[in-house]
């Protein structure tokens, strides 16, 4: 053992290597390629798939003159502030909460149905949500039950019905974190608000969420990043249409690259969803540090 | 807090103070029962569809329910291939993964380094990033690698995805090993990887299952990488597979599409269900989101 001490050291983290290389090959070379691909106009078949010239700025430059990139980027945040941010954070802590009144089994049950709709394969859950909101699904059959004529609510109001299958898809992440949070909620503070006469909302507003206000952030995070990258619910349901009206970022940097073979322009949306995620990713992180002192 | 700290105080709570709850209410009962029955909508065009050999997208009673449409996916071409493939698949990302998260998180655990906060907070970064986003450029990459319709390429694609979140776990349920035991493996002469395999492992037996079953289910369900990464049909999975039971054959084949989602998605229902039991629900969620 002649090796000097800070040689050791570093041989300690040898055992490191293996995963520091697959991200590296696999996610940090991509999100690289990514950049110097969107700068190129580089394409799925013909001369410029195996010759990529350098364009430039010009992907970006398109990107602000297209009009399908604004309406997308703003399908985007429709999309994630309504089915995350508001649907499944909302739902979540509202279900979380009733478990902590209800019955043991009822809890149990219910809570197994959330899950359900998360585990499931994503495909699978995406054609169930397709059959529920066909124009002869059930939700039209139970919207005719109720006396009233449904829509064919995949091609007039696609938006809608991605939005709440997404919030049905999944809530059972915030539901989990949320009841978690509320499980390390001292009671005894509860008690004692509710002995100096604090109404139920009133505890709920001014008690329970400053104590688990750690957990709404992280989750806030969390949904927010999971449903930016939704690809494959958009795609079975209304594949980006009719005419682009639910057409969200993921799902317009695929049909850009795939479907009309710009790869070029494909990376340069792909890269500003990867800036998005970093940026939360960032956020996140400091969030945490914030949280441990 | 820790994963330590948060059961102890559970286990404590439930046998030392009596159980003084609130009592139980009827609203709130009714309420929940309502949220779980919209929840369960959806699946059940899924389950009646799956026993009518006329089905469409309508839900209703099947007319002569049967498994006939059981009894027709059950070929090796239209289940079994893509299943094993789905399997392959899931296990090897699963297994790769898992092996390079313990490795990468008994130094992080164990020894205190400069590098170690830096390389922690971009792996938590790491988990921030969206995957669909970096589908294009990795087909792009994969191209020029000619790593594409490769079924190892596409396992360590997947497992470097699974890998941040694999070691943050990893760590924090390492972190709750006590060190004790692994100092007295070292006064022994055991080396670090020894006491890792022979000491540390086998005390944390249930996190270890428990990051596998998350990225088996994770993978297994995945279906944007390998409909981009596996081009070939003897390739696979059942994820992608299943757009078989769309156009080839000119009408849709709903009854099948139906029975064939249920047996696909059976495997990761029943491991749910093992992780959800056998790690006391929020335990699994506990151990990634705690640092």
């Amino acid at each position: 053992m002649g090796a000097s001490k800070p040689f050791r050291q570093q041989l300690r983290l040898l055992p490191v290597v293996p995963a520091v290389l697959l991200l590296l090959l696999f996610l940090a070379a991509p999100v690289l390629w990514s950049f110097h691909a969107s700068f190129t106009n580089a394409a799925l078949t013909g001369r410029n798939a195996r010759n990529p010239a350098w364009t430039g700025l010009d992907n970006y430059e398109r990107l602000l003159t297209d009009s399908a990139f604004p309406a997308s980027v703003l399908l985007t945040v429709v999309f994630v502030v309504a089915s995350a941010i508001v649907g499944q954070n909302l739902l979540g802590l509202l279900i979380a909460g009733l478990m902590t009144r209800a019955r043991k089994p009822v809890s149990a049950v219910v809570g197994t149905a959330v899950v359900a709709a998360w585990v499931l394969p994503e495909i699978v859950a995406a054609f169930a949500a397709y059959a529920y909101f066909s124009k002869d699904g059930t939700l039209n059959q139970l919207l005719a039950g109720a006396g009233w004529s449904g829509a064919d609510w995949l091609y007039a109001f696609p938006m809608v019905a991605v939005v709440l299958a997404n919030i049905w898809r999944g809530t059972a992440f915030s539901m989990l974190v949320y009841r978690a949070a509320l499980a390390d909620v001292p009671q005894d503070i509860s008690e004692a608000a509710l002995m100096d006469g604090a109404s139920g909302w009133q505890r709920l507003v001014f008690v329970t969420l400053p104590l688990i206000r750690s957990s709404i952030a992280t989750n806030l995070m969390l949904v927010t990043l999971q449903t930016l990258a939704v690809f494959t619910l958009i795609w079975v349901m209304t594949a980006g249409g009719p005419s682009n009206t639910s057409t969200t970022l993921p799902v317009l940097a695929y049909q850009e690259a795939f479907k009309f073979g710009d790869i070029g322009y494909g990376t340069a949306i792909a890269s500003m969803l990867i800036v998005l995620g970093l940026v939360f990713g960032i956020a996140y992180v400091r969030l945490l540090k914030g949280d441990k002192r | 807090m820790t994963t330590t700290e948060r059961t102890a105080r559970q286990a404590a709570g439930g046998r030392l103070t009596p159980p003084k709850r609130r009592p139980r209410s009827t609203p709130a009962d009714a309420a929940l029962l309502l949220i779980g029955a919209c929840f369960l909508l959806p699946l059940l065009w899924l389950v009646l569809a799956s026993l009518d050999t006329n089905a469409g997208y309508q839900t209703r009673l099947p007319e002569d329910p049967s498994l006939t449409n059981f009894a027709a996916v059950l070929t090796p071409e239209l289940l079994l291939r893509p299943l094993w493939n789905s399997l392959l698949l899931s296990a090897g990302t699963a297994a790769v993964t898992l092996l390079a998260a313990v490795l990468a998180a008994y130094p992080l655990s164990r020894f205190q380094s400069r590098f170690n906060r830096p390389f922690l907070y971009s792996i938590l970064c790491g988990t921030c990033l969206p995957i669909t986003a970096i589908m294009v450029p990795v087909y792009g990459l994969f191209v020029q690698l000619r790593l594409l319709d490769s079924m190892p390429s596409t396992v360590l694609f997947m497992a470097a995805t699974a890998l941040p979140m694999a070691i943050w776990m990893t760590k924090n349920f390492m972190d709750t090993v006590p060190l004790s035991l692994e100092e007295a493996a070292w006064m022994d002469g055991a080396s670090g990887l020894t006491a890792l395999r022979t000491v540390v492992l086998p005390l944390m037996r249930q996190g270890l299952g428990v990051v596998f079953i998350f990225v088996f289910i994770q993978t297994w369900g995945n279906f944007f990488v390998p409909f981009i990464l596996l081009l070939s049909p003897s390739k696979q999975p059942a994820s992608v597979s299943i757009f078989s039971f769309f156009g080839q054959h000119g009408a849709i084949a709903y009854g099948q599409l139906a029975a064939f989602s249920i047996l696909y998605s059976l495997p990761v229902l029943v491991l749910y269900v093992l992780v959800a039991r056998g790690a006391g629900g929020s335990f699994a969620l506990s151990g990634a989101m705690k640092g």
